[in-house]
């Protein structure tokens, strides 16, 4: 019973009748007897028994059994939870947040939101990840299983009513996502990240430990409420021990979200994952650390904002930066998206450094709407990659508009959500944090901010404009070249007609000549030369040489052409793809979810 | 007024309705697209007959709460100043889907045009702060693909340079906006609003430099949308790059969309900024006009030389926006129309040389007038009107614009703008003689005339630039009045604009709640208790 043993060394010292949100956390645990509100965790529990079950029915059957069973079961458990999850919502409704099972848990609607938000990442993931795993032969229940224990973590990271218990969440978050990244057994990037992801965040696992030692030491508590409570009724006497374990506390979450400098992790791990668990882990890992990260900064030290607030704005200023002008940089498409969504966490850390309720709430809803895209986004990344992950340079998603015009469509809408356009719900979430920052008057991060997203809109529209040329190009070719076989086979029937017959009169003959794509204006006096040497589309004629363009640093993404994708796209994953679009831009039109995320702060 | 149907609303949801309507349904993307479009222009023109004329204030106005935690609301209403931009987008519209010719894929063109001008007609339309930067942003997009999908050689490059540019220049915008939003929120009782009426009343109580820098941030975007020019670089690529039909809605109407965020979001809401700024800009605009004509004489491809020529132009709406008088805003308004007219014609004509010649360096054409002639002379008409000959509706624009500028403090500008009348017709006229004129000496510059389709899709060009020229009375009548009443607000915001007493003089009638004019709503509210939506609290008119 260590647990209790602190909490009862911590109850003398504490002032006398703290209530806390009408819960006394000492009297709970008179008699060493903690209740345990087994209705606050109801996904915890789902996801642990799940787990359990997951393994025992993997004993029991023959390996690989039956294709498709493991992913489907952990949706199932994920659906369970997820709808105990909605249930506890309601059942909550407009009540205050209490503290339960002896303080550990903090059962508000921050926590509610986040046990949602892990539930619907977990289902989306296991939806993701199945073809993946069985084009790669790596189909299994463990990796399931250990999905469904990271999610644990994670969701016990936001619910956690101590420090100790947020460590807790944040080891069994963390190794299992560390096997996770490890999880591709044939490929050396793999193991190489599983190994990096391991020691370094090891180490700020021990940072992060040796904070909450400091801060237990300054405050005399491990508890939120009480620490929170502690500042509004002494000051800190050793002030100096207080801000070291501050920033401890900072820089192991901040390791978990990858922000910079705590992010040189992050490209190496997101690469060599496996791709579906580079999605999750985007998702979770972050949702998880910025969980933690709420609850310590505007929660326990909610009174010493004056002191955090400046390290937050820098590190907000310097995630935004690094991770845009570092992402421009990459040729590989997985750590493109790994620095993508380190600029992502900073603006994630925009929506904290306001310290207030509306900052809180942008932060939610960013996290919450950067679920859909992220997952969404490795998704495809992982149909372009090829068996094996053999291409994740950017030329591999060359083309995709041509082979498979639905999926580079879904990506279109994740990609602008990335950047920020509206009607997504990416510009939305950059509009509520930086509408918090903006309140405070901090208009010059907005504006970095701003500017960071104008340059990591470059490597978006990058691989948008990859996506949607065409997949033999060599260099920018001209115009008319973009779809020669597709002018001609559906254009002569559509072309013309309809307005030639709006037209006054006699439009030249609408019969069209096959090369030219049925144009009226067949260029009369070049009729004879070869279609080929006028390119119609370049209006500087055909002696001007092609000049280097942006596309023309491709040409090291131009290798072979793009892989024919084996990977089988299953329905489940078709579905969870137009969940995660249909939600980007709901959520980008519609204010549903900054509602939901509002509500999950009103009780801070 | 009013009307039976939510107009604006059709107009906004039409074209965006009919852009999902050619992706699903991809055989008949281009019958659907006409359809669309022509019954776009079918619903402008019904709101043009039921404007009415002589009001200020927005007519038509639509209001449905949005997100409504942070006070947007999807609020619509058209005035005299975007009027006829309204009209202009119905119109360029369906002539440059279907005047050039598309190679490659119909469907995506279509349905990227179509969102376009869903996406134009919601900035031109928006009465509310976050839907006008929504819709503003929002035409990046199709923007981008419709150059990056059916552009020329460097289009790749023209597109992410457009892109990059205006997405950066917005980010001042959207942080000005939301520093706007957030300080006029104790004046209007601690609720946060994005209505642009509201904020325009409320914001004449920030703090002088908080005026200023909220002024100055909205400028920046819309300096680069416009452009003017140290912002300019942008401009000449994108234009060169995009394809013909492109070129034409760019250049006619995404132009117009800084230019009108200057006019209904810098001068309207900030009068104050836009008095002490004013100078920058009429000076950034002067540079531009000197420094654009000599820049545009050098071009050696006519499509580069259209496209510099339309740095000169926005130049001269600028110049006219900020000398504060009746004449030259008006004639700013009027220089945005007939740019987008004329601009949209020349683009138009220049795709038709290029679809004949395949090539557009002035070095390789001449003589076309020999083979041509009904193309040259539609060619000519409309550079006559560019340059501004009378009884074109060039000539009214620039005209109102230097008189309006001339009789204001901003003489000097005046003075650098009217040079614009002399270079401009050098380089059109220089143009126009090394591509038609001359002797024919490529064999290929024997070229077939203009077709009575292309003839057909521009007259309706022609018509409305000779129209505005010969009588341009019913466009003056319409717009007068809102710009007179955003003036009386710029007069009681910042006296420091030197708004010339017979720009105040002009009558016009308001409804009371949409007067945001202080002093006036103080007196009105006196004179008539109670006065609803329909009082003509007519403001201003003092002699």
């Amino acid at each position: 019973m260590t647990m209790t043993g602190i909490l009862l060394q911590a109850c003398p010292t504490l002032p006398g009748g703290v209530g806390v949100a009408g819960t006394n956390v000492c009297s709970e645990t008179n008699g060493l007897h903690i209740a345990v509100a087994y209705r606050t965790i109801i996904p915890i529990i789902v996801f642990i028994v799940g787990a359990l079950i997951l393994l025992a029915v993997a004993a029991v059957l023959p390996k690989r059994s039956r294709p498709g069973l493991y992913p489907s079961l952990t949706a199932l458990i994920g659906s369970i939870g997820l709808a105990g999850s909605v249930w506890e919502w309601y059942d909550l409704g407009t009540r205050s947040g209490t503290a339960v099972i002896g303080g550990q848990i903090l059962y508000d609607r921050f926590t509610i939101l986040f046990y949602i938000l892990v539930t619907v990442a977990t289902i989306l993931a296991s939806a993701t990840s199945d073809s993946y795993l069985r084009r790669e032969g790596l189909d299994g229940v463990e990796s399931y299983v250990l999905m469904l224990m990271s999610a644990t973590g994670a969701m016990l990271m936001a619910a956690s009513g101590s420090l100790i218990m947020l460590f807790l969440g944040l080891e069994i978050m963390s190794i299992a996502l560390y096997v996770m990244a490890a999880y591709h057994r044939r490929r050396r990037q793999s193991g190489e990240a599983g190994l990096k992801y391991f020691i370094l965040g090891s180490f700020s696992s021990a940072l992060f430990l040796y904070g909450v030692a400091l801060v237990y030491g300054a405050t005399g508590s491990v508890y939120i409420v009480l620490i929170a409570n502690y500042f509004t009724q002494s000051v800190p006497a050793n002030s100096g021990v207080l801000l070291a374990g501050m920033a401890l506390l900072i820089v192991g979450l901040g390791f978990k979200v990858a922000a910079v400098p705590f992010h040189f992790w992050t490209p190496d791990v997101y690469e060599g994952s496996p791709t579906p668990f580079t999605g999750y882990m985007a998702a979770v890992a972050k949702a998880g650390g910025f969980a933690g990260l709420l609850r310590v900064l505007t929660e326990a030290l909610k009174s010493q904002q004056t002191d955090w607030r400046p390290a937050i704005w820098l590190i907000a200023v310097l995630t935004l930066v690094v991770g845009s002008l570092m992402a421009i940089a990459q040729k590989d498409l997985k750590r493109m998206m790994a620095y993508s969504s380190i600029s992502q966490a900073g603006y994630v850390l925009v929506g904290v450094q306001a310290g207030t309720a509306a900052g809180t709430a942008g932060a939610l809803f960013y996290l919450f709407t950067y679920l859909f895209v992220i997952i969404g986004t490795f998704a495809v990344i992982e149909v372009v990659q090829g068996a094996g992950e053999r291409r994740n340079d950017l030329g591999a998603i060359r083309g995709l508009a041509r082979r498979r015009p639905v999926l580079a469509a879904l990506m279109l809408v994740f990609l602008l959500a990335q950047a920020g356009v509206p009607f997504t719900s990416g510009f939305l979430a950059k509009f509520y944090v930086i509408e918090a920052s903006v309140q405070q008057g901090q208009y010059w991060l907005a504006v970095i901010a701003m500017l960071a997203a104008a340059v990591a809109a470059f490597f978006y529209l990058r691989v948008a404009l990859l996506m949607y040329s065409s997949p033999d190009e060599e260099a920018p070719t001209p115009a008319f070249a973009l779809a020669p076989a597709a002018a001609s086979s559906a254009a002569p029937a559509s072309f013309a007609a309809p307005v030639s017959s709006a037209s006054a009169s006699a439009a030249p003959a609408s019969a069209p000549a096959p090369v030219s794509g049925g144009s009226p204006y067949t260029p009369t006096t070049l009729a004879a030369l070869p279609q080929d040497a006028l390119p119609e589309g370049d209006v500087f004629g055909a002696g001007l040489q092609p000049v280097p363009s942006l596309d023309g640093d491709l040409p090291a993404f131009e290798l072979a052409s793009p892989p024919a994708s084996p990977l089988r796209i299953t329905p489940a994953m078709n579905m969870a793809l137009v969940v995660c679009a249909a939600f980007t831009i709901a959520a980008g039109v519609s204010p549903f979810a900054i509602d939901f995320a509002k509500a999950a702060t009103a009780l801070f | 007024m009013t009307s039976p149907i939510p107009i604006l609303d059709i107009i906004v949801f039409l074209p965006a309705g009919g852009a999902v309507a050619c992706l699903l349904l991809p055989r008949l993307a281009r019958y659907l697209a006409l359809v669309a479009s022509v019954a776009e222009l079918g619903f402008a023109f019904y709101m043009m007959v039921a404007f009415e004329p002589g009001q200020a204030g927005f007519q038509f106005v639509t209001r449905q709460s949005w997100i409504g935690n942070f006070g947007i609301s999807w609020n619509l209403g058209v005035d005299g100043i975007s009027l006829f931009l309204v009209a202009m987008t119905a119109l360029l519209f369906p002539i440059a889907m279907f005047g050039p010719p598309i190679r490659g894929d119909q469907r995506s063109f279509m349905a990227w045009m179509l969102l376009l001008e869903a996406a134009c007609m919601g900035t031109f339309l928006a009465l509310d702060l976050f839907v006008f930067f929504v819709m503003f942003e929002i035409t990046l997009v199709p923007g981008y693909f419709i150059i990056v999908g059916w552009g020329g050689a460097r289009r790749s490059y023209a597109a992410m340079k457009f892109f990059i540019y205006t997405f950066a220049g917005s980010a001042f915008f959207f942080v000005a906006m939301l520093a706007l939003v957030l300080l006029a929120a104790p004046f209007n009782g601690g609720h946060v609003t994005f209505d642009l009426i509201t904020l325009a009343r409320d914001a004449g109580h920030l703090s002088h430099t908080a005026q200023v820098l909220v002024f100055a941030g909205f400028a920046v975007a819309f300096a680069v949308k416009t452009p003017l020019v140290p912002f300019h670089s942008w401009l000449p690529d994108t234009y060169t790059e995009a394809p013909t039909s492109g070129s034409m809605v760019l250049a006619g109407i995404l132009f117009k969309l800084g230019a009108y965020g200057f006019v209904r979001l810098c001068i309207f809401l900030l009068p104050r900024g836009a008095a002490d700024l004013g100078p920058l800009l009429l000076t950034l605009a002067a540079v531009g006009i000197a420094y654009g004509a000599l820049v545009t004489i050098m071009q050696k491809d006519l499509k580069r030389l259209v496209a510099y020529a339309s740095i000169v132009d926005v130049a001269f709406i600028v110049l006219g926006f900020f000398a504060f008088s009746s004449q030259g805003v008006t004639g700013g308004v009027m220089e945005m129309v007939n740019h987008g007219l004329i601009t949209g014609a020349l683009f138009f004509l220049v795709g038709m040389v290029w679809e004949r010649r395949g090539t557009l360096r002035f070095s390789e054409l001449g003589g076309i007038q020999k083979s041509a002639p009904v193309l040259a002379a539609v060619f000519l008409a409309v550079i006559l009107a560019a340059v501004g000959l009378p009884g074109l509706n060039g000539f009214v624009g620039e005209f109102l614009v230097l008189v309006g500028t001339f009789s204001t403090h901003a003489h000097w500008w005046a003075v650098v703008g009217a040079t614009a009348v002399v270079t401009g017709a050098i380089y059109l006229f220089w143009a126009y003689q090394r591509v038609f004129q001359g002797p024919v000496r490529i064999a290929a510059n024997t070229v077939r005339d203009i077709t009575w389709r292309e003839l057909g899709l521009l007259a309706p060009l022609l018509a409305g630039i000779v129209f505005l020229g010969v009588y341009p009375a019913p466009f003056l009548d319409r717009v007068t009045p809102s710009v007179a009443y955003l003036l009386h607000h710029v007069e009681a915001q910042a006296p420091n604009a030197d708004v010339p007493r017979g720009s105040l003089d002009v009558k016009y009638a308001i409804p009371a709640s949409q007067n945001v004019d202080l002093r006036a709503s103080a007196t009105s509210a006196l004179a008539r208790p109670g006065g609803g939506d329909k009082p003509e609290a007519a403001a201003g008119g003092g002699r």
